[in-house]
């Protein structure tokens, strides 16, 4: 690799770097929420409702992004909320990389009727109108975290499927494999050894793009009242709160939506700039 | 060319049988409808003859069997819950979704076709980096949210449009922008890129070296090869429209068939679930079909294979 100066590296990485530190910065939220928010997310402060946020009129300083209709704090609602979209985002990328991932490497490696039989269910799943499969299955099996957590599973799997399929499928005959196949060496040592590194890149690629889709549609579940249920605030469930509030009290849906559109933008932009990097065609 | 085209038809074919299968299954797991249907004061005898009276102790095979055979003559069963048939609540709703669905359509390619060129032309500069941040917010923000954050600033603050509801023009406006600005996102992105990849293609190198003019050469030569992923791409956005509007149309309180459903999940009217779903991936199914035909005409190299 040739040296490259500070601003070349900046230049191709800034996409990257805004994602990675709006993320960072999300993670952290979530992490250290009890230290970082304000106010305690749940507690209600009926001297305070419908504050707007401190610079509108009216507004308070202690309450920087307003209260919601009970007076509770916007912000620190906001910041507990990242412990919900983020692991949701994250388990759900962890389920749906390991299963899409698996059925990918299964359906390519193997072709045949292993492939049709695969790519049968991944055109099955992608014919689902998914939103309203997944109220249904949540309404109907109820929510709680890990349900889900792996609804939301079910919707990215197919995106680790298709792509990893693909990249198996050129991969598996090159002559380095070809080569592995007639020494007599396992199947599952051939995938494992030989095979996994090759796709890691575009599953981490993948993993990417379906952390931020991830996070929309737990989002939009909460919004429609079948998300991770319980005292726990998420971003989802504010914009359901703010929705009867939209006419006097704008600041209770704009700033958990905001919330929301940053971090998804976040985990796009990685994608992007990890595809750009690893994606030789696209190297410049 | 004939092949493909069957070949085509005969995969969208399975997947629907693979749908309605899935479909039936998992209204299957989602518990007895008897014990939701019958009165509170039933006796095991009236709920077993209830049972009986609805085909629901019948083997599972032979359940499907006639929910597919019902279904293909257009009957999708009864709603317990609205005491209706199925088929009657989605007819009823369907041309509320239908034109939602086609405004929307047809304002996200207004959007995004002129922006996507435009952003693709002027590659690197101002426009194209303010085109696209915008497009990437716009992917970015939950589609719902757009919808919300549109009615507080034409409904609530300027009192332009009408918060919620149906009937006039002005009720369809909020919706279909709504649903317009989250596929037009998608949809500048990829025709930006699809744009940019046929400019730099040999077969442009050559129109521009045959000394063509510029106008000629983007717009007979280098529009049609790019429009080829977008057809694709708009096919899926359109077929997300008609089977994907589920909160806009509750939001905007929308009589469409999203709200049918939505309002159907709330209530257990598994009937009218199971009809909703195998309609969308028939919407789904059947636009692909026709973007693979559409690909016939404008790819020639679709119809030399």
């Amino acid at each position: 690799m040739t040296q490259v100066s500070v601003s070349t590296f900046l230049r191709r990485n800034v996409i990257g770097l805004i994602g990675l530190t709006i993320l960072s910065v999300a993670a952290a939220l979530a992490l250290f929420a009890p230290w970082i928010a304000p106010h305690p997310p749940s507690q209600v402060n009926l001297t305070a409702r419908l504050l707007p946020p401190f610079w509108v009129e009216g507004g308070q300083i202690s309450y920087p992004l307003g209260t919601d209709n009970v007076g509770r704090d916007v912000l620190s609602r906001i910041i507990y909320g990242a412990q919900v979209s983020l692991s949701v985002g994250g388990g759900a990328v962890v389920i749906g990389a390991f299963v899409g991932s698996l059925i990918g490497i299964l359906a390519g490696y193997f072709g045949g009727w292993v492939d049709a039989v695969l790519s049968f269910v991944i055109n099955v799943q992608l014919s689902f109108p998914f939103t309203l499969l997944a109220i249904f299955l949540l309404a109907t099996f109820g929510g709680g975290f890990l349900s889900v957590v792996i609804v939301v599973a079910l919707a990215t799997w197919v995106n680790y499927a298709r792509v990893v399929r693909g990249q198996v499928m050129s991969v598996t005959h090159q002559d380095y494999v070809e080569a592995a196949r007639s020494v007599g060496v396992p199947v599952a040592q051939i995938l494992w050894r030989y095979i996994l590194p090759n796709i890691l890149s575009p599953i981490i690629v993948v993993a990417s793009f379906s952390m931020a889709q991830a996070i929309l549609t737990e989002a939009a579940l909460s919004f429609l009242g079948v998300g991770v249920s319980g005292t726990r605030p998420s971003w989802g469930m504010m914009l359901n709160d703010g929705r009867t509030y939209l006419q006097n009290a704008w600041w209770m849906t704009a700033m958990p939506g905001i919330a929301t559109a940053l971090t998804v933008l976040a985990g796009n932009l990685c994608g992007d700039w990890l595809q750009d990097r690893t994606d030789p065609r696209l190297r410049r | 060319m004939i092949a493909f085209i069957l070949k085509r038809f005969a995969q969208g074919l399975l997947v629907l049988i693979g749908v309605s299968f899935a479909t039936f299954i998992v209204a299957h797991l989602s518990g007895d409808p008897v014990e939701l249907m019958a009165r509170e004061n039933a006796t095991l005898q009236d709920k077993q003859d209830l049972r009986e009276f609805l085909g629901l102790d019948r083997p599972l095979g032979a359940q499907y069997l006639s929910f597919v055979t019902g279904a293909l003559q257009g009957d999708l069963g009864y709603s317990f819950v609205q005491r209706a048939p199925v088929t009657d609540l989605i007819a009823e709703r369907l041309p509320a979704t239908l034109l939602l669905a086609a405004a929307g359509f047809l304002l996200a390619l207004a959007i995004a076709i002129p922006l996507g060129i435009l952003s693709a032309l002027k590659h690197n500069t101002g426009w194209d980096i303010a085109i696209t941040s915008v497009a990437m917010i716009g992917q970015a923000a939950p589609g719902f949210w757009i919808g919300l954050m549109l009615v507080v600033l034409f409904a609530v603050e300027w009192q332009l449009l009408p918060v919620s509801g149906s009937g006039t023009p002005a009720h369809l406006v909020l919706p279909a922008l709504t649903l317009a600005l989250q596929s037009s996102a998608r949809l500048t992105r990829l025709v930006r890129a699809s744009v940019l990849e046929v400019l730099s293609a040999d077969y442009i190198r050559t129109a521009r070296s045959k000394g063509l003019r510029e106008r000629t050469v983007l717009f007979i030569h280098a529009f049609r090869g790019a429009m080829i992923p977008v057809v694709t791409m708009a096919g899926l956005e359109l077929a997300e429209l008609v089977s994907g509007a589920f909160i806009t149309e509750t939001i905007f309180a929308w009589p469409g068939v999203g709200r049918l459903a939505v309002n159907a999940v709330a209530q257990r009217d598994f009937p009218v679930i199971q009809g909703v779903v195998l309609l969308a991936a028939v919407f789904f199914v059947v636009i692909n079909f026709l973007v693979d035909l559409l690909y016939v005409v404008i790819d020639p190299r679709v119809r030399l294979r």
